[in-house]
């Protein structure tokens, strides 16, 4: 083979090593796609495929035994104009958007800024805050499911003990997403740990700057440490703002959407239209407008990360 | 004490206002991770009492008698060893699958330079925004189709083929940080592609692997939604589903000692994942912050 393109290159002067150059990246490309051929498959099976047949499914009625009956946008017409459930569960979804994902961001910050201080022990603190984090979601709405038990949880059984009145946690309509955005802010480990690190890596001398030119404290946290910190908020904020528009397993498990539908959220209603009510054209609709959703305000973040997240180099 | 801060002069002042403030800030410390705590605790206490004891006002802490027998029982009221077995396949083959497949495609969008190869890992970056409702009726029919509900296939067999982008983007990070020289060496001494990702690239990128597998074992034990949608038979649930079904078998009825025993079986259910964290806690700490800092 070598041999051959060598007396190619001999007898046709100077095309000959382009050919060979050309001949050397083909075999480079198919070498690149026979390694990353399994994702192509997985990809193409598991991904492309069910986001366009989904899609398909969304311009349908469909129940999983016979074939899809074609609708065109008439799903889409229904979730908007007749469903008062799915405006109810949007309402629901994005008050865990708004009011949830800011009081994890700023706890998980402000918890991380402890962390960072020079301290003892701070691997053992880091631990306490983290482990709620990997605790498996079941176990968790197990345990806050007795936690918050109206009449003899940890909560009300203290306050009853002490002549307090009880608070109806998740049985009443306004406490049940205070409830859950409570849990929710418990088992933020990973986040924490996402600030900690970036905080480890503000470099000390913009402190002792900072210091001589006679900031104090607060104005050290204000001018250096959050500007320094915005590309892990960034991130941050986009990967809870993507969980929490999908959110469907605690809910599910500690309220299946109750009381009164106070807790459906999205991801709960999907779910009942899908494998409760088995109306997979319904539930596929509300999918892609979810996708829609979660890449708009995606977009919407990442377009005014300009304003707010200082990139330092 | 004396703190270790990066302004030397402090170490020589450290006055009555200072020891204040230290005292304060442990103070603050010691409540907050007592708060996080707190669940567990209660959630242990109450895994080890009697009834009367569970409903006592104000709740007590500290369980008299002891009562173990409540994790027995509470095992043996549903199948828990199927649903440990069940979730054992589960993992060990999600987290086999995985390791496999992403350090393969790892590989080819780190070490081979080839032309495409970034625009096609922005699509694998892209599938991470995929909310997994937009996939899961069609996968759903799929394997319904292919008779592959009640079984683990649909939940292990798409690890064989990359589909955690989240591990193929942590792994071809940790494959970059590989002198490329090492490569080019090999290449010179006639190694092939494959020869150099298994026998150079692979033992050097263990701790790498490493990382990938503990989170997908976590992953498949935590996993709800995925054995909810394709497990129908009770007899086929891993220990997540289990879990929740002991909760509505309790939930039918006034069953004695149904407090304790659901939270021994939630014991249980935490502990495994707990252990594996406290002894590979750096790694895992590594792994996160990796994926915080790269994005």
């Amino acid at each position: 083979m070598a041999e051959l393109t060598y007396a190619q290159n001999l007898r046709s002067g100077s095309a000959a090593p382009k050919k060979r150059r050309k001949k050397a990246e083909l075999r480079r490309i198919a070498v690149g796609l026979g390694f990353i051929s399994p994702w192509i498959i997985g990809f193409l099976a598991f991904t492309f495929y069910p986001m366009i047949a989904s899609f398909y499914y969304s311009l349908t009625t469909y129940d999983a035994i016979s074939p899809p009956h074609f609708v065109g946008l008439a799903n889409y017409r229904h979730l908007f104009m007749d469903d008062s459930l799915f405006r109810t569960a949007l309402y629901n979804t994005m008050y865990f958007v708004i009011i949830g994902v800011p009081v994890g961001f700023v706890v998980a910050f402000l918890l991380a800024s402890l962390l960072n201080q020079p301290m003892r022990g701070r691997a053992f603190f880091r631990t306490v805050f983290f482990l709620p984090a990997i605790t498996p979601l079941v176990g968790t709405a197990m345990v806050w499911l007795w936690i918050y038990d109206p009449q003899f949880g940890l909560i009300n059984s203290f306050l009853a003990g002490h002549g307090f009145k009880a608070i109806p946690w998740l049985t009443s309509t306004s406490m049940a997403k205070p409830a859950i955005i409570i849990i929710l802010t418990w088992a933020q480990g990973a986040t924490i740990l996402v600030f900690l690190a970036a905080l480890q890596g503000v470099p000390q001398h913009l402190y002792e700057a900072a210091t001589i030119d006679g900031a104090n404290t607060l104005r050290r946290f204000w001018h250096v440490t959050i500007p320094m910190c915005t590309p892990s908020m960034l991130f941050v904020l986009v990967t809870s703002l993507i969980e929490s528009f999908q959110s469907f397993t605690l809910p599910w498990l500690l309220t299946q959407g109750g009381p009164d539908n106070s807790t459906e959220l999205y991801g709960v209603y999907l779910y009942r239209n899908a494998f409760v009510y088995f109306k997979l054209g319904y539930a596929s609709a509300m999918a892609w407008l979810l996708f829609l959703i979660i890449c708009g305000f995606s977009i919407l973040l990442m377009k005014t990360s300009a304003r707010w997240v200082y990139y330092a180099e | 004490m004396v703190s270790r801060t990066a302004f030397s002069e402090r170490r020589f002042t450290i006055t009555g206002l200072k020891i204040t403030r230290r005292v304060v800030f442990y103070a603050v410390l010691c409540v907050l991770g007592g708060l996080f705590i707190l669940p567990f605790l209660w959630m242990l206490s109450t895994s080890l009492k009697l009834d009367p004891q569970v409903y006592h006002v104000p709740p007590s802490w500290i369980p008299n008698p002891i009562i173990w027998r409540n994790y027995p029982n509470a095992l043996t009221y549903l199948p828990f060893d199927k649903y440990f077995f069940n979730t054992m396949t589960y993992c060990v083959g999600v987290t086999l699958g995985t390791v496999i497949s992403a350090a393969l495609v790892a590989y080819g969008f780190s070490r081979v330079r080839w032309r495409g190869r970034d625009a096609i890992f922005w699509v694998v970056l892209a599938t991470m925004m995929l909310p997994f409702q937009v996939q899961m009726i069609p996968l759903y029919i799929t394997f319904k189709n292919l008779h592959w509900l009640n079984t683990y296939l649909p939940l292990v067999v798409p690890a064989f083929f990359g589909s955690s982008a989240f591990s193929i983007f942590l792994l071809r990070q940790f494959f970059r940080t590989i002198p490329m020289e090492l490569s080019d060496a090999a290449r010179v001494d006639g190694a092939n592609e494959m020869t150099i990702f298994l026998r150079i690239i692979l033992p050097l990128a263990k701790p790498s692997l490493a990382v990938v597998a503990l989170f997908q074992f976590m992953d498949g034990w935590n996993d709800f939604l995925g054995p909810l949608i394709y497990l129908n038979d009770s007899n086929r649930y891993p220990l997540a589903l289990g879990l929740q079904q002991l909760q509505t078998a309790f939930n039918q009825g006034t069953i004695p000692q149904q407090w304790p025993q659901l939270m021994a079986a939630s014991t249980v259910v935490m502990v495994p994942v707990l252990v594996i964290y406290f002894f590979t806690q750096r790694v895992f700490v590594q792994g996160i912050v990796v994926s915080g800092m790269k994005s």
